[in-house]
């Protein structure tokens, strides 16, 4: 558990603020959006599989898989069954607190976004299917704050999968196929994690959420995505202190999706360059989720990363009182294996929300 | 004696086989390369070596060492493409590569769609 | 235009040399011996089968010894691929285990296994030669350029 420090927020008044900042200061804010309306975390749920619930989160992870096809013909069809899970388990916690989810807004790292889709074809709710790679979690969460700030909905389910063999093989080597990978690659996550939003009930409440812009800092290297998408998290992470007047000391944890361990180093060399210390309470889920001993490189990548850590670890401990205020970037890299091979660079983005204890 | 002369046979072997591999690694971490580049570079090593007729001694000195790794492959198809060429003209220099490295390319596919039959991938 | 494109290109370069500071590299000294021994092993074993087949075969050419060997090899690692500790041994191995013909196999039967879920015809057959058709194509290519170039630099073409 090493890595993980417990803050406790002495000054955290940004919900005093919040409402005077949305008045003053979102003519200015050009990518920040601030929520009037609290938007509650009613339930939040994750599945994950065998060699997660391994590592060093394995006491937090409730829903966990043995085997990695999970009884199912292919890997495909294991991921939606995963993604299913996770979506039914969320609806059915948050049914009895807040009635049934109104809306679904689900994404995944596969062509066409296709377990999501399979995924909603048995739910009976109208369906948006958002791509921004691994910072699909943060995206679906800010369009569903939207949609309950603006009053269309009152509750929205928000989840997101991924899995290591159908990943591996839409992006890189057959799983057999006998090839090193660089010490600085990453192992994408086998897990789906829901969570449903709602202006009734109780729960963490996300205050804000930060779009980001597509950065592109010319890095082209496939195995490498910490270091392309390390400059997507520092512009969304310094425009989030910015615009909403904050910080790193604000935050008593302050949560990247899957930089990485090379990455999350990038990133506070170059955060300490804008003049933000991140410091101790800064991690990323990406390290949080395999030890150095699971031969995972620089750590965990893939939607389900950052949606599996949050759910599982980090907002049972907000409820718990561990964290009042955290800050959650997820990160993507926008490219194919098509226009890397066309010799593009990689561009990256990033989105962040703050999550705030009731 | 014979023994000795099968000890260093197999020294040969080990130590020609191994610098080919290392030689690819180097060029692996150095040059940020991928395995399927590099395989191609290898190959066509191959085929320019025989081509100007210095696979032949090399693969005397070496043996597997030489012919084991793609390199072989790439001097296999080139053999076979030049000799059929010689033999029935210009047309003999397409199919005679294929000729000769039929036998490895074959059992690979066949033995392939035999095994798909029976196993599947396993993520370890 | 330049005045736009420099400052950015200026970044990225800036950007990239850092990355590559601080990027961990592969362990050469270690990865070398690694991919060292295994192909080096990987050959000695090819030498032992060819050598075994010449004394059970002693009226067989040595073209043909030459053949037999590299299908037996090429079979045991299209079958470790399948019980699955081809890629554990290549983890390690690196390039010893890539360039020998058995990674040629590898390639084959693991791009081939792994599209098995679109089923033998559309699946398997199409993506069979998804990884190792650039060594297929350009060797065909280039020994077919070599075998006509060699008839012309003879003359006899």
């Amino acid at each position: 558990m090493q890595g993980i420090t417990i803050h406790k927020g002495t000054n955290c008044n940004f919900a005093a603020t919040s409402q005077t900042l949305k008045k003053s200061v979102q003519k200015e804010a050009k990518s920040t959006l601030f929520f009037s309306t609290p938007v509650h975390i009613v339930s939040a749920n994750a599945v994950v599989g065998n060699k997660e619930a391994q590592g060093p989160l394995k006491r937090y992870f409730r829903r966990t898989k043995e085997d990695i096809k999970m009884g199912e013909k292919n890997f495909e069809r294991a991921e939606i069954l995963m993604f299913d899970e996770a979506v039914r388990a969320s609806l059915n916690e948050a049914r009895p607190l807040v009635g049934d989810a109104q809306l679904l807004i689900t994404g995944d790292l596969l062509n066409q976004m296709t377990t999501s889709s399979y995924v909603a074809r048995n739910l009976d709710l109208p369906h948006l299917g958002v791509y921004s790679a691994c910072s699909t979690y943060t995206e679906a969460l800010s369009i569903g704050c939207v949609m309950l700030d603006g009053g269309y909905f009152d509750t929205v389910a928000c989840a997101t999968a991924s899995h290591f063999a159908t990943a591996e093989r839409q992006f890189r080597y057959p799983l057999e196929y006998g090839c090193q990978r660089p010490p600085y690659a990453q192992w994408t996550v086998t897990a789906a994690g829901c969570c449903v939003i709602s202006t009734k009930g109780n729960g963490p409440i996300i205050k804000s959420a930060t779009l980001g812009k597509v950065i592109d800092f010319g890095q082209n290297d496939l195995s490498n995505m910490g270091a392309a998408m390390a400059p997507a998290a520092l512009s969304t992470l310094s425009t989030m202190f910015k615009e909403t007047r904050t910080t790193p000391e604000d935050y008593d944890l302050i949560l990247t999706g899957d930089l990485g361990k090379l990455g999350s180093d990038i990133l506070r060399d170059l955060m300490r360059e804008e003049g933000y210390e991140l410091g101790q309470r800064y991690s990323d889920c990406g390290c949080l989720v395999y030890s150095v001993d699971q031969n995972c490189y620089q750590g965990g990548s893939g939607a389900g990363c950052s949606a599996s850590v949050i759910n599982e670890f980090v907002l049972p401990r907000m409820i718990a009182g561990d964290y009042n205020r955290v800050a959650y970037l997820a990160t993507g890299a926008l490219m194919s294996t098509q226009s890397c091979y066309q010799g593009e660079t990689i561009p990256c983005v990033s989105h962040g929300i703050v999550i705030e204890r009731e | 004696m014979s023994i000795l002369n099968g000890i260093f046979t197999y020294a040969k072997v080990f130590a020609v086989g191994g610098l080919m591999c290392a030689l690819a690694q180097l060029l692996i971490i150095k040059t940020k390369l991928t395995p399927a580049r590099i395989l191609v570079i290898f190959l066509l090593a191959g085929v320019a070596l025989e081509g100007f007729g210095i696979y032949k001694p090399i693969n005397e000195f070496a043996q597997a060492g030489i012919s084991v790794p793609i390199i072989g492959f790439g001097a296999s198809l080139a053999r076979g493409s030049i000799e059929l060429a010689r033999q029935v003209g210009f047309i003999g220099a397409f199919a005679g590569g294929l000729v000769r490295t039929a036998f490895g390319v074959g059992v690979a596919v066949v033995a392939s769609y035999a095994v798909t039959l029976i196993f599947s991938p396993r993520s370890k | 235009m330049n005045a736009v494109a420099n400052p950015i290109e200026k970044r990225n370069e800036r950007y990239g040399k850092y990355v590559d500071s601080v990027t961990p590299k592969t362990g050469t000294a270690k990865s070398l011996w690694n991919s060292f021994w295994i192909g080096g092993i990987t050959c000695c074993i090819a030498q032992g089968v060819g050598d075994i087949y010449a004394l059970i075969f002693p009226n067989f050419s040595e073209d043909m010894i030459v053949n037999i060997t590299s299908m037996t090899i090429i079979t045991i690692a299209i079958l470790f691929t399948g019980l699955g500790f081809y890629d554990v041994i290549a983890r390690k191995g690196g390039a010893g285990c890539f360039l020998p013909i058995t990674g040629f196999a590898n390639a084959i039967s693991s791009a081939s296994m792994e599209f098995k879920s679109e089923g033998l015809i559309l699946g398997t057959s199409v993506k069979m030669f998804s990884v190792v058709g650039p060594v297929v194509v350009n060797g065909i290519v280039w020994s077919t350029v070599a075998g006509i170039l060699n008839l012309l630099i003879l003359g006899r073409f």
